[in-house]
């Protein structure tokens, strides 16, 4: 067991991955000699050479597009994008390509690779650094979207992302990065992708979350156990596509309630899907509306005002007593 | 196109005495402000900030060299294109200290806030110089952006649209030598990065980004081009810079010491300096005043800065849309009293 932080378990999964398969290769701006912006590739293209750890211009269009022809060539791409919201240059080779060409060749083609970069807010970063776009990807049928909220998942399911049959997303929170340890095993092991993890069980209210925002859920459910006496679950969703529908189900039939919450503005964000999925399958049980905590619709604003615009413990403390303050037939 | 085809400064004189005393003392000034800036980043006071020290040549020369008509279209870096353009410091300062009030220009000025999104804010001059051209206006458009910003698909794009429809427009690229850690030979197989303009059919320049008049003469001749109906201009101001990407990078991690040095002997200042001396033009006595001056207008961006009053939540909603959705006015009724809440708790 190593005690490492979110970062240092990417950092653990990348070098794993480099010494077990001379196919795979890590491509991306400042990844070589610099580690990454992060130092999420700290040390390793000195370990693994130039080759296997690869500078490449400052191009995210021909790095996702490349990945491709790198993917259906034999190779298996790592890519780094430095932040999340400078892949938009490369979405039309994501939306366009890497999702479909299997689909496109029926089976003959496939771009196994995994995409990570670094997302949303809380560290003051500079404009843009810091959106959370997750959801215009998780919209894409044949792309998986994971995003890791301990240390151990981290490594567990970026493991998994990389031996993954189809292109895996990894996005990472980095307001967690660094922000606590956890002890994770030794060597090489997967978390299976398309599963979520129950963090905290509870018996009135669900509240669903991922990435950065799951240290976010606890202490909103926290505070609601301690201000008003409320059992609250808290389930980490790991992965938004594909979504473990079963454990939506499954815990808001226990508890009645729900909760989504997400630093991404609400209008058509993610949250609306896990809505639509208890609608689905958990109707019948349900007692109040899913209540959705969210950034607000507008741009994530210049850092003078995230802390305002940053769902926070108390905004998820409000949003579970209203679940549970509300009263069937409260709006006829 | 060889490195010994970098312009530099003639021998006989082009710029008056008068402006080069002014462009020296504009880049002791913004020299002066970049060095607290990052200081006020160390001490917590302000945002992640990107120094331009190294590049006030570059930037001050060619900045000057425009008309207020023109329009800019800067990337993040380019403090002192902003400021000597008609941006006043203080707003400098708030955008860096993470309130959009600073992306604001004055009204009247034309300058595009900061994009940090890499060479996205090419095209946008593209689109300024069409209209200019459209609407009959004497006016150009000139878009600075660095030597990894030309690996980017933004920049190939507006490069030939540019060149295609004959805009009135400079494209001014500040290689100085890095994007974050990437050096520029890793990022561009061709020696000077001016010849990517012939590919588009376009004329390309590479001019000495440390010598100011070089820089001026250069940008003044392509802007008078670009007016007078002549097409767009690339130009590839070779320069260095001295400092970390932003703060929030480490720059030794990367390149040698040596390599710093090397370019410190070559500081725009100075050289400005050397030039002043050689018609003598530089006295203790007019460089003691000109440092003082200086002082005065950073220290009093500084303290406006500090004493803007408190950012509000209007800044975050107000202007999403001219008129605001109901969803959203509601969004904002339920920020403001979270807020209020949040106060009577701490109060
Ligand atoms: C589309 C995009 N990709 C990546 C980044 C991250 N990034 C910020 S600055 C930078 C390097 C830019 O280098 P250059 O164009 O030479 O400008 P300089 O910083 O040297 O002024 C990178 C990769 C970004 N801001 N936008
Ligand atoms: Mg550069």
């Amino acid at each position: 067991m190593a005690n490492t932080t979110l970062i240092g378990a990417i950092t653990d999964a990348l070098r794993i991955a480099l010494q077990q398969d001379e196919r795979v290769i890590i491509l991306g701006e400042d990844v070589g000699k610099n580690g990454g912006v992060f130092r999420a590739t700290e040390g390793l293209q000195e370990e693994f050479g130039e080759t296997r750890v690869m500078d490449t211009p400052l191009a995210e269009a021909a790095i996702i597009g490349a990945s491709i022809g790198l993917a259906v060539n034999g190779m298996i791409p790592i890519a780094e994008i430095q932040f999340l919201a400078f892949a938009y240059p490369a979405y039309e080779q994501l939306v366009s390509h890497v999702s479909r060409i299997r689909m496109r060749s029926q089976g003959r083609f496939s771009a196994p690779m995994v995409v990570r970069a670094p997302y949303g807010g809380g560290i003051r970063a500079p404009e843009l650094h810091c959106d959370s776009p997750e959801v215009i990807f998780a919209h894409v049928p044949g792309l998986k979207v994971v995003v890791p909220a301990t240390p151990y998942d981290a490594k567990g399911l970026l493991l998994a992302a990389i031996a993954d049959p189809d292109p895996v997303l990894f996005f990472e929170p980095m307001r967690i990065y660094r922000s606590f340890r956890e002890e994770v095993p030794e060597g090489y092991y997967t978390v299976p992708i398309g599963k979520a993890r129950v963090v905290q069980e509870g018996t009135d209210c669900t509240v669903f979350a991922w990435g950065a925002m799951v240290p976010v859920a606890l202490q909103g459910a926290d505070l609601a156990r301690k201000q008003h006496g409320i059992s609250v679950e808290v389930i980490d969703l790991r992965s938004l596509s594909p979504l473990d529908r079963d454990a939506i189900r499954d815990s808001v039939m226990k508890t009645g309630r729900a909760v989504v919450l997400h630093e991404a503005p609400r209008h058509a964000g993610f949250g609306a899907e896990i809505v639509a999925t208890i609608n689905d399958l958990a109707l019948d049980a349900l007692m109040a509306p899913v209540m959705r905590v969210t950034g607000y619709d507008t741009p994530y604003p210049l850092f003078a005002l995230e802390d305002a615009y940053m769902p926070d413990a108390a905004r998820v403390a409000e949003g579970i007593v209203q679940a549970m303050n509300y009263e069937i037939g409260a709006r006829l | 196109m060889s490195v010994d085809s970098i312009r530099v400064s003639q021998k006989e004189p082009q710029v008056s005495t008068d402006m080069l005393q002014r462009m020296y003392e504009l880049m002791w000034m913004m020299r002066q402000l970049d060095r607290r800036a990052v200081a006020l980043q160390r001490q917590g006071r302000l945002g992640t900030y990107a120094p331009l020290e190294g590049q006030e040549a570059a930037q001050i020369g060619s900045a000057l060299a425009l008309r207020v008509q023109d329009f800019v279209f800067p990337s993040y870096r380019e403090h002192a294109v902003a400021y000597v353009h008609g941006m006043p410091l203080k707003r400098i300062l708030l955008y860096w200290n993470g309130r959009y009030d600073g992306a604001m220009p004055p009204e009247g000025v034309n300058l595009f806030p900061v994009s940090v999104p890499i060479a996205t804010q090419i095209p946008h001059a593209a689109g300024a110089a069409l209209a200019a051209k459209l609407r009959g206006l004497d006016q150009i458009a000139v878009t600075y952006f660095g030597d990894g910003a030309t690996s980017e698909g933004d920049f190939h794009e507006a490069m030939n649209f540019a060149a295609v429809m004959e805009l009135p427009l400079v494209f001014f690229c500040q290689n100085n030598g890095y994007a974050i850690s990437l050096p520029s030979r890793k990022q561009t197989k061709v020696q000077r990065i001016a010849e990517k303009a012939t590919a588009y059919g376009m004329e390309g320049v590479t001019v000495d980004g440390n010598d100011v008049i070089a820089v001026y003469l250069a940008m003044r001749e392509a802007v008078a081009k670009a007016a007078s109906g002549g097409g767009p201009t690339l130009i590839e101001a070779v320069t260095y810079r001295m400092g970390s990407h932003t703060t929030a990078d480490d720059a030794s991690r990367y390149r040698d010491a040596s390599e710093v040095e090397m370019w410190k002997a070559r500081d725009p200042i100075l050289r400005a300096e050397n030039a002043l001396r050689e018609r003598g033009a530089f006295s203790e006595e007019w460089v003691t005043q000109v440092r003082k001056h200086a002082e005065e207008i950073v220290t009093e961006a500084i303290l406006d800065m500090q004493s803007e009053p408190p950012v509000t939540l209007d800044q975050l909603f107000d202007h999403v849309y001219r008129d605001m959705p109901k969803e959203l006015a509601i969004q904002k009724q339920e920020a403001l009293s979270r807020q209020a809440k949040g106060e009577s708790v701490r109060g």
